[in-house]
């Protein structure tokens, strides 16, 4: 059915980068997550065209794209939470360390791959039950408190929160919610945790703070972060991806997609010109 | 919630240098006198309600005092009048009435508000709707013709037979009397449970749904560990507002509770209650003290319903700043 609507430009990417430098350090990587032609339905809608590329392990991978191209989209595929919302259909195949994620079953992929939302959404709870939810419903054997802890140290929060931990979330500035949050996510110990657009609601010094926290993470999990700004994707990421209307215009290690795009139009999104 | 911002309302008193008149002209100020003046009428009415019942109530006050609460004889012969009976009928009937609909309200609330398919969702709270506003009479007659044979013949002898070692299900099975009124009024206050706690759970940010399945909650740990906390203050208030309507509720009450001012510790007893004694005995009732003593009854019911009320608000706000129990699995 997809074929029908396919887009006019075809692009042809290889899974793992569009060229043999980023062929080449990608061949050097593991890949924790594989997308292979995927499109992605809102009932008779499409608004991802064959998306295919490859996410390293322990590195950061940024969508970046003008608003509407899909990269929250293919993010929410990537935990399959694309199946809340009613009508959504996914094509193709998306493997995590090498088995489809469609077969898998779903609380259990969720807890290997965590999300952070856009918007702070901590739960109307104490600081230390925000923390404790994941590892309380999957009956972790860690003592509840040590992963606490561990976790609000790996979201450099601990420091901030230590005295207060059975405060309401809702006391939080909105920096150290999202940095909650991202705690929360990461006290399930995910393999891979994604993040849409963690910062758009985030002032600036809370946004230097995220960006830190984010590189400082890759040595616990690997990452895949949607962003609508640039340079947060040129600072913090290792490779980016760029979408525009559905589709990958390119994929590349990040210095490289900055410096020398290979494609005209991700040289024009990211001199400014749309988007 | 999480911070209060105080919005100063703009051509308030800052405005005061213009004159009244001026500013009268100017469509803010009259609106503001208007509904202010419409605001103001609630609490005047109900300042007038306090004092009608209270001056009307001026002679069992000083002949009985505090007996009133204390005694359970009521004798309109021989001119004795004690509000306990009907306190107590009041307040077990309501009981059961909460124990049967709290549960069952819920319950429906949650499968409409997350789990049935939102066509069927919609359809049914057309429905619940249609019976909240079913009159209570009609109710009674419901009561007088199906609950009551049900109960006599069927559901008190199996109580009386399996747990009628309990004081609760003793004595014999007449059909009338509290556990009747309590299923009826079940009846009547569950679609106010249900329709309420379904805005309200519908009306929980989708983010806090998806935050919890993003940790891999299944639906069901989404829905009761996530969903229904972050609602439970709009939920406790839909019950309070059930047992508002359930407290005062007269005619569907009167019809099927017995009207015998008894106090006993069996549901299959008959009983009365303080809203049906009123109704059932205001138009007969000869001499001064007789009459004012069922006003004063109307005054024990405000002030049931006040103190019931205020117990509501309290609770609400010790949950809400606990934010849900801390150490609670």
């Amino acid at each position: 059915m997809h074929a029908s609507v396919r887009p006019a430009v075809s692009v042809n990417i290889p899974p793992t980068g569009t060229n043999t430098a980023a062929r080449e350090s990608a061949a050097a990587l593991s890949m924790r997550m594989t997308v292979s032609k995927v499109n992605f339905f809102y009932g008779s809608k499409q608004t991802l065209f064959d998306i295919s590329l490859g996410i390293a392990t322990n590195k950061v991978t940024a969508l970046i794209g003008p608003s509407g191209c899909g990269k929250s989209t293919l993010l929410r595929t990537l935990n399959r939470m694309h199946e809340t919302v009613r009508g959504a259909r996914l094509e193709g195949e998306i493997l995590l360390d090498g088995k489809n994620i469609l077969g898998l079953d779903v609380t259990a992929l969720r807890r290997r791959v965590g999300m952070v939302f856009q918007r702070p959404n901590p739960f109307p709870k104490s600081i230390f039950d925000n923390v404790a939810y994941g590892p309380r419903i999957n009956g972790s054997k860690e003592p509840i408190g040590e992963s606490v802890e561990k976790s609000l140290r790996r979201a450099a929060l601990w420091d901030e929160v230590k005295d207060h931990l059975h405060k309401s979330a809702y006391e939080l500035s909105g920096g150290q919610q999202q940095r909650l949050c991202i705690a929360r996510a990461l006290a399930v110990d995910p393999e891979v945790l994604l993040l849409d657009e963690p910062c758009s609601a985030l002032d600036p010094i809370s946004t230097a703070k995220i960006e830190e926290l984010l590189v400082q993470l890759k040595d616990f999990c690997t990452i895949v972060t949607v962003t609508h700004n640039m340079q947060q994707a040129a600072r913090v990421s290792d490779f980016t991806a760029f979408l525009l209307i559905g589709q990958l215009i390119e994929f590349s290690p990040t210095p490289q997609l900055f410096t020398t795009p290979a494609d005209p139009r991700t040289e024009a999104y990211i001199t400014g010109r749309f988007g | 919630m999480a911070t209060t911002t105080t919005i100063v309302p703009s051509g308030g008193p800052v405005a005061g240098s213009r004159s009244f008149l001026s500013r009268l002209r100017d469509g803010d100020e009259i609106a503001r006198l208007i509904t202010f003046l419409f605001a103001a009428s609630v609490v005047l009415i109900t300042a007038l309600l306090v004092y009608e019942l209270w001056q009307g109530s001026a002679l069992p006050r000083h002949q009985f005092g505090l007996n009133f609460f204390r005694t359970s004889v009521w004798d309109p012969v021989f001119d004795q009048f004690g509000a306990l009976p009907f306190i107590y009928g009041t307040l077990v009937t309501s009981a059961v009435a909460l124990l049967i609909a709290v549960p069952l309200g819920i319950g429906a609330a949650i499968f409409l508000a997350e789990l049935a398919p939102l066509r069927l969702s919609d359809t049914l709270e057309f429905f619940i709707d249609l019976l909240a506003a079913v009159p209570s009479v009609i109710y009674g007659l419901l009561g007088i013709f199906i609950v009551v044979p049900l109960m006599r013949n069927g559901i008190q002898p199996q109580l009386k037979q399996y747990l009628g070692f309990l004081p609760l299900f003793k004595g014999p099975a007449y059909g009338l009397g509290f556990l009747t009124a309590g299923v009826v009024l079940a009846i009547m206050i569950i679609p106010y449970i249900i329709s309420v706690s379904r805005e309200i759970l519908l009306s929980v940010p989708r983010d806090q749904r998806e935050a919890a399945l993003a940790l891999g909650s299944t639906r069901w740990e989404s829905t009761w560990k996530v969903v229904v906390p972050f609602a439970r203050t709009g939920i406790i208030g839909s019950v309070f507002l059930a047992l508002a309507r359930a407290l005062g509720e007269t005619m569907a009450v009167t019809m099927v509770i017995g009207n015998t001012p008894v106090i006993s510790p069996s549901l299959l007893s008959p009983g009365d209650s303080i809203a049906s004694v009123i109704a059932s005995q205001f138009k007969e009732a000869t001499g001064e003290l007789y009459t004012q003593s069922l006003i004063e009854l109307g005054l024990v019911l405000f002030l049931l319903t006040f103190i019931l009320n205020g117990l509501a608000r309290l609770m609400i706000v010790i949950t809400s700043q606990r934010g849900s129990g801390t150490g609670l699995a």
